[in-house]
C-alpha cells in the first residue's frame, strides 16, 4: 500500500518519457512548407549593405543557394551563426541572408559584431515578402535549386548534424535531378 | 558591472545552498551538532544573498539597463516607474529569481521562528529548503540567466506585455508564490518526519501553522488570480479551467485536504499516511504547476525539441523530488496502527470523507489539466478539454461535501451517535431548503443555480452557526484560535457559494453593436452609450467611451470602458469599466469600432460576484487566524 | 466471517463501487468535451469528419476579414499556407485578433463555411494552447524575443 503512490507516479513518468522518446523526430513541429518542389516566391529586396541595390530572385537562379531568414532580435539566430559561418566557409553553395523585420543599423551591427558569413543580404523590413515564403518566424532556411524550386526548409537553428544530415543530401539530390 | 555581480551573487547562494541541504542533513543523520548547526546561518545568508540578486535586477528595470537581455525583452523606456518593477516578474528568468527569493524568505522565516524545535528536527527541515532552493538556484543559473547580456545593448526594450501592466500584477504573482513556496515548508517538515521516523502530535504542531499560512497566501493569490481575469481580461469570467488557473488550484485542493488531514493527525493520531502524502502532493503539485505555467515547455511535450536544456532539467528537478519522496515515503512510512479505531459514524470518517472528496477532486483536475499532454506525447492527436468537464465533476463532488460540511464539527470523535447531530442540524437543514424553495421559485432566471446556491450557502451558515452557538454556551468550554479560524473559512464557504452559484445563475450580458445614443437594456438596468473619444495615457492611446447608466429609469452614473493601444508593442487592450457592489456588478467592455461611430459593446450585470473574492478572503482569513492558536507556539522540551 | 474481515470487505466493495462510478463520469466528460485542432487542410481533407464540434487552428488571410458596418457579423478566412478556409463569427472578437496571426476557432462547419461559436487569438485571455504553433510549424517564441509568448494570459 505504501507502494501505491511511487508506484503510480513512476508509472505516469514512464508513460510520459516513452511518449516523448517514440514521437521524438527533429522535424516534428514543422509542418512540412508545402512550397516543397514549388518554384520560389519572386522578391525583389534592397541589399543591406547597399540599400540603393535590388536583388531578386531571378538574380539569383543559375546555381543553387541556401536562405537564411534571421534577424538581430532573435537569440537562436545568434545560437546557429557559428553553425551557417562554418558551413558557408565550406564553399558549397551560397549562403544568402534574408533579414527580416529588423532595424538597418541593428542588422548592420550584429553582422559587424558577429561576423558576416553571407553571400548577400537582402533586407526585408516590412515582411512584404515573408508570407509568401510561409515564414512564420525566425531562424528558417531553405534551400532552393538552380531552377529557383524550393527543395528543402527548416524550421528553427541549424545544427551541423542537420546541414549533414538533410541539407547537404537535398543539396546533391537538387544537383543530380537537374 | 552591477549584473555581473549579481551573477556572482546567484552563484554564491547557490554554493550556500548546497552548503545548507548536504551538511544539517548528514549532521542530522549522524548526529554531529556542528554540522547541524549550519543549518540557520546559511539559510540567513541565502537569504541575503538571493535578496541582492533580485534587488540588482530591480535596479536594472529602474534605470531601464537595456543591455540586459532579460530587461531589454520586458520593458521599454515608456514603461511608468511602478511597472518597472513588476516587470521584474513579468516572465520566465525574473519570476524564478523571485521564486527563489520567496523560498528564501520562508526559509529565513522557519530558521527564525523555530526556537522550540530540537535541533535535528531543524537541521532536517532547513536541510530539505536547502536542497530545493540548490535546485531552483541551480535552474536559474544553468539555463534561465536574468543576467545574460545582450550585446550590443538594445536602443529600446520590448514593452511589457499590457495585459500584465496593472495593479493586480503587483501583487498576485507574489502573493501566489508565497502560498506555492509556502507549501515548501509542509513538505520539508514531512521528508523530516520520514527521515526521523516520528510523525508524532508534537510534529504536527510545528508543521500545522506554517501549512496554514502558506495555504491562505495561495487562497488571496488564487483570488487575486481570479479577480484580475475578470476585470483585465475584458470577458467578465472569474474562471476558466485553464492550464494556468488549474496549475494553482490543485496545490490548493490538496492543501486544503492537507490541512484537515493534519488536524486528526495531531488530536488522534490517525492519517498519519494521508497526512504525509498530501504534503508531498501539496508542493510536488506546486513545483508542477510553476514549471507548467513559467516555462511554457510541459505544456507541449514536443517543445523539447526546441529548448532541451530546459525541459529537461525541469523534469529531472521533478522525478528527483516527487519520486524520491515517495521513494522515502515507500520505505519509511509509518507501520502499525494508525491511531486510535473509530467508528463508521465519527468525526474521522468525515474528516475521511474530506479527504476523499478533495483529493479526487484534485486528480480529476490533473487528468484534465494533464490529458492533452498525454495524448499529444502519445500520438493522439491535438486535443484540449472544455471548461464544463472540470465544471460539472467539480460540482458532483464537492456536492457532497457542501452537504457534509456542518456535520464535521458537531460530531464527536472516534464514536459518535449518528442521531445526535442530525437532530442538532435537521431544523437548519429544514429551513435551508425551505429558503431554497422559495427562491428557486423567486428567482427570475438560472432557477436550479440560485436555489443550489441559496440553500447550499444557508446550510453552510447555519451549520457553522449551530456549532458556535454550542460551543459559546457551554460553560467552561474553550473556544480557541483554531475553532475561530475554521468557524472564519467555513463561513468563506458559504459566501462563496452564494456568489458563485448566483453569478452563473443570475447574470446577464449582451453584445451589440450600439452607436452614439442607442441603448441596451438589461433587466432592470439600461446602458446608453454616449460617445468614444479618443485622448493619451503615458504609453497607450486611448478610445474611451461614456456610458450612461439607469437603473428602472433612476440614474446611477457613467462608465468609462476604454480600448487601448500600447505604444511599443502595437498591441490592443480592453479596460472594461466595473461599477462595483455587493450586490452586484455592472460591466462595461468596448469591442471594436464598427464604422459610422457605432461599437460592439459587451454589457453584464453580475450579481454577488465580489461575493465570490470575499468568501476567499474570509476563508484565508481563518487559515492565518488558526495559525496564531497558541498551542502551536508551546515551547517543547526537547 | 468474522465482522472486521465483514466491515473491510464491505469498504472495499463500496470504495471499488465508487472508483468504477468515478472512473466511469471521468471517462463520460472527458468524452463530450474533448475538442480537436485541425487546420484547413485537414478539414478540406476530410480528417475533421466525425467531429461535429472542433477547433480550427491557423492564421487569419490577409485581406480575408471583413465585417458588414454596424453589424456583428464579422467574417474572415483562416490558412494554414496550403488550403483556406472562410469563417463567420458573430460577437466581439478578441484584442489580440489580426490579419496574419494564429487564430483557434471553435464550432461546426455549415456547408463550406465554418461557423465559430467562439474565436481565439494569439494569447488572449484563455491560455492559447500550444498545439496551434506546433500544427503550423509556426513558434511564436521562435517569433523573436517576445517575452509574451511564454507569458500566460493570467500572469504569474
Amino acid at each position: 500500500m505504501r507502494w501505491l503512490p511511487l508506484a503510480i507516479f513512476a508509472g505516469l513518468a514512464v508513460l510520459l518519457a516513452a511518449g516523448v522518446l517514440l514521437s521524438r523526430r527533429p522535424d516534428r513541429d514543422a509542418l512540412p512548407s508545402p512550397l516543397i518542389g514549388k518554384p520560389a516566391p519572386a522578391f525583389s529586396l534592397p541589399v543591406l549593405h547597399e540599400p540603393g541595390r535590388l536583388v531578386s530572385l531571378a538574380d539569383l537562379k543559375g546555381a543553387a543557394f541556401v536562405l537564411n531568414v534571421w534577424g538581430s532580435w532573435c537569440p537562436s539566430c545568434r545560437d546557429e551563426h557559428a553553425v551557417i559561418t562554418h558551413f558557408a566557409e565550406s564553399k558549397r553553395v551560397r549562403v544568402v541572408g534574408y533579414n527580416w523585420k529588423d532595424d538597418r543599423a541593428d542588422a548592420l551591427r550584429w553582422l559587424e559584431q558577429f561576423g558576416n558569413p553571407y553571400w548577400v543580404v537582402v533586407a526585408d523590413q516590412d515582411s512584404r515578402y515573408a508570407l509568401d515564403w510561409g515564414i512564420y518566424g525566425a531562424p528558417e532556411t531553405f534551400l532552393v535549386d538552380a531552377n529557383g524550386v524550393i527543395r528543402w526548409k527548416h524550421v528553427g537553428a541549424l545544427t551541423d548534424d542537420i546541414i549533414h544530415d538533410q541539407l547537404l543530401p537535398a543539396l546533391a539530390q537538387s544537383e543530380q535531378a537537374r | 558591472m552591477l549584473p555581473e555581480l549579481g551573477q556572482a551573487v546567484l552563484i554564491l547562494a547557490l554554493l550556500v545552498a548546497a552548503l545548507q541541504a548536504v551538511l544539517p542533513l548528514t549532521g542530522a543523520q549522524r548526529g554531529i551538532a556542528a554540522w547541524m548547526s549550519v543549518a540557520r546561518p546559511a539559510a540567513f545568508v541565502q537569504l541575503a544573498l538571493v535578496a541582492s540578486a533580485f534587488a540588482i535586477l530591480a535596479h536594472a528595470f529602474v534605470i531601464q539597463d537595456f543591455s540586459l537581455k532579460y530587461v531589454a525583452t520586458n520593458s521599454n523606456s515608456l514603461l511608468p516607474v511602478v511597472y518597472r518593477y513588476t516587470a521584474v516578474w513579468g516572465a520566465h528568468e525574473g519570476s524564478l529569481l523571485l521564486w527563489a527569493l520567496i523560498l528564501a524568505l520562508w526559509t529565513a522565516a522557519v530558521a527564525a521562528f523555530s526556537k522550540s524545535l530540537p535541533q535535528p528536527v531543524i537541521a532536517r527541515v532547513l536541510g530539505v529548503m536547502g536542497a530545493i532552493a540548490f535546485g531552483f538556484l541551480a535552474f536559474l543559473i544553468f539555463t534561465s540567466n536574468p543576467f545574460e547580456r545582450l550585446l550590443p545593448a538594445a536602443v529600446e526594450g520590448r514593452d511589457l506585455n499590457p495585459l500584465l501592466q496593472d495593479p493586480g500584477m503587483i501583487i498576485h504573482p507574489p502573493m501566489l508564490y508565497f502560498g506555492y513556496v509556502g507549501f515548501c515548508v509542509p513538505f520539508a517538515f514531512a521528508i523530516a518526519a520520514l527521515l526521523d521516523d516520528r510523525i508524532d502530535a508534537r510534529w504536527l504542531r510545528w508543521t500545522r501553522p506554517w501549512t496554514n499560512v502558506a495555504w491562505g497566501f495561495l487562497t488571496i493569490g488564487i483570488a487575486l488570480g481570479s479577480w484580475w481575469a475578470y476585470y483585465e481580461l475584458g470577458w467578465g469570467g472569474w474562471w476558466f479551467w485553464d492550464p494556468v488557473e488549474n496549475a494553482s488550484f490543485m496545490p490548493w485542493l490538496a492543501g486544503t485536504a492537507l490541512l484537515h488531514s493534519q488536524a486528526v493527525t495531531e488530536k488522534r493520531g490517525s492519517f498519519r499516511g494521508w497526512t504525509l502524502l498530501l504534503a508531498i502532493a501539496a508542493f510536488s503539485l506546486s513545483l508542477l504547476g510553476t514549471f507548467l505555467v513559467r516555462s511554457g515547455v510541459l505544456t507541449s511535450v514536443h517543445a523539447f525539441a526546441a529548448d532541451p536544456t530546459r525541459g529537461l532539467f525541469i523534469l529531472v528537478f521533478l522525478g528527483l523530488v516527487i519520486g524520491g519522496s515517495l521513494l522515502l515515503y515507500a520505505l519509511r512510512s509509518p507501520d502499525g496502527v494508525d491511531g486510535a479505531p473509530f467508528a463508521v459514524s465519527s468525526r474521522e470518517t468525515l474528516l475521511l470523507a474530506n479527504n476523499l472528496l478533495l483529493t479526487s477532486a484534485c486528480a480529476m483536475v490533473l487528468l484534465g489539466t494533464l490529458y492533452p499532454l498525454l495524448a499529444d506525447a502519445l500520438d493522439l492527436g491535438k486535443i484540449s478539454v472544455g471548461p464544463p468537464y472540470f465544471a460539472l465533476l467539480f460540482v458532483l463532488l464537492m456536492a457532497p461535501l457542501v452537504l457534509l460540511l456542518p456535520f464535521g464539527p458537531l460530531t464527536r470523535w472516534q464514536r459518535e451517535q449518528a442521531s445526535r447531530p442530525v437532530a442538532m442540524l435537521v431544523p437548519w437543514a429544514g429551513l435551508a431548503l425551505g429558503i431554497g424553495v422559495a427562491v428557486f421559485f423567486l428567482a427570475p432566471q438560472g432557477a436550479w443555480k440560485v436555489a443550489a446556491g441559496v440553500a447550499g450557502s444557508a446550510w453552510v451558515l447555519l451549520g457553522t452557526m449551530r456549532f458556535l452557538w454550542s460551543r459559546l454556551r457551554t460553560p467552561g468550554s474553550r473556544f480557541t484560535p483554531e475553532m475561530l479560524g475554521m468557524t472564519l473559512a467555513h463561513v468563506g464557504i458559504a459566501v462563496f457559494l452564494v456568489g458563485a452559484l448566483l453569478t452563473e445563475g443570475l447574470s446577464r450580458q449582451r453584445e451589440l453593436a450600439l452607436a452614439p445614443g442607442q441603448s441596451v437594456t438589461l433587466g432592470a438596468h439600461a446602458f446608453r452609450l454616449d460617445g468614444v473619444e479618443r485622448h493619451a495615457g503615458p504609453n497607450f492611446i486611448a478610445d474611451t467611451g461614456t456610458v450612461s447608466v439607469t437603473r428602472n429609469g433612476t440614474a446611477l452614473g457613467v462608465m468609462h470602458p476604454e480600448k487601448r493601444s500600447y505604444a511599443s508593442g502595437g498591441q490592443v487592450m480592453t479596460e472594461a469599466a466595473i461599477a462595483p457592489g455587493i450586490t452586484r456588478d455592472l460591466y462595461v467592455a468596448l469591442g471594436e469600432p464598427l464604422g459610422g461611430g457605432s461599437w460592439a459593446v459587451r454589457v453584464h450585470v453580475k450579481p454577488f460576484v465580489r461575493w465570490i473574492w470575499m468568501g476567499a478572503v474570509l476563508m484565508a482569513l481563518g487559515g492565518f487566524v488558526t495559525a496564531t492558536d497558541r498551542r502551536f507556539r508551546r515551547r517543547e522540551v526537547a | 466471517m468474522n465482522p472486521i474481515r465483514k466491515r473491510r470487505l464491505l469498504l472495499v466493495l463500496v470504495l471499488l463501487v465508487a472508483a468504477a462510478v468515478a472512473t466511469t463520469l471521468v471517462a463520460v466528460a472527458l468524452q463530450r468535451n474533448v475538442a480537436y485542432l485541425y487546420t484547413p487542410s485537414e478539414v478540406l481533407k476530410g480528417e475533421a469528419g466525425e467531429h461535429a464540434r472542433f477547433r480550427l487552428g491557423g492564421m487569419v488571410q490577409a485581406g480575408s476579414f471583413a465585417r458588414a458596418p454596424g453589424s456583428m457579423e464579422a467574417h474572415f478566412a483562416v490558412d494554414d499556407g496550403d488550403a483556406t478556409l472562410p469563417v463567420t463569427y458573430t460577437g466581439i472578437l478578441p484584442d489580440l485578433f489580426r490579419e496574419k496571426q494564429a487564430v483557434i476557432a471553435t464550432g461546426r462547419m455549415q456547408g463550406g463555411i465554418f461557423v465559430a461559436d467562439e474565436v481565439l487569438a494569439k494569447h488572449d485571455e484563455t491560455y492559447m494552447p500550444k498545439e496551434v504553433a506546433d500544427k503550423m510549424g509556426a513558434a511564436h517564441q521562435k517569433h523573436g524575443v517576445h517575452a509574451d509568448a511564454d507569458v500566460p494570459a493570467v500572469g504569474q
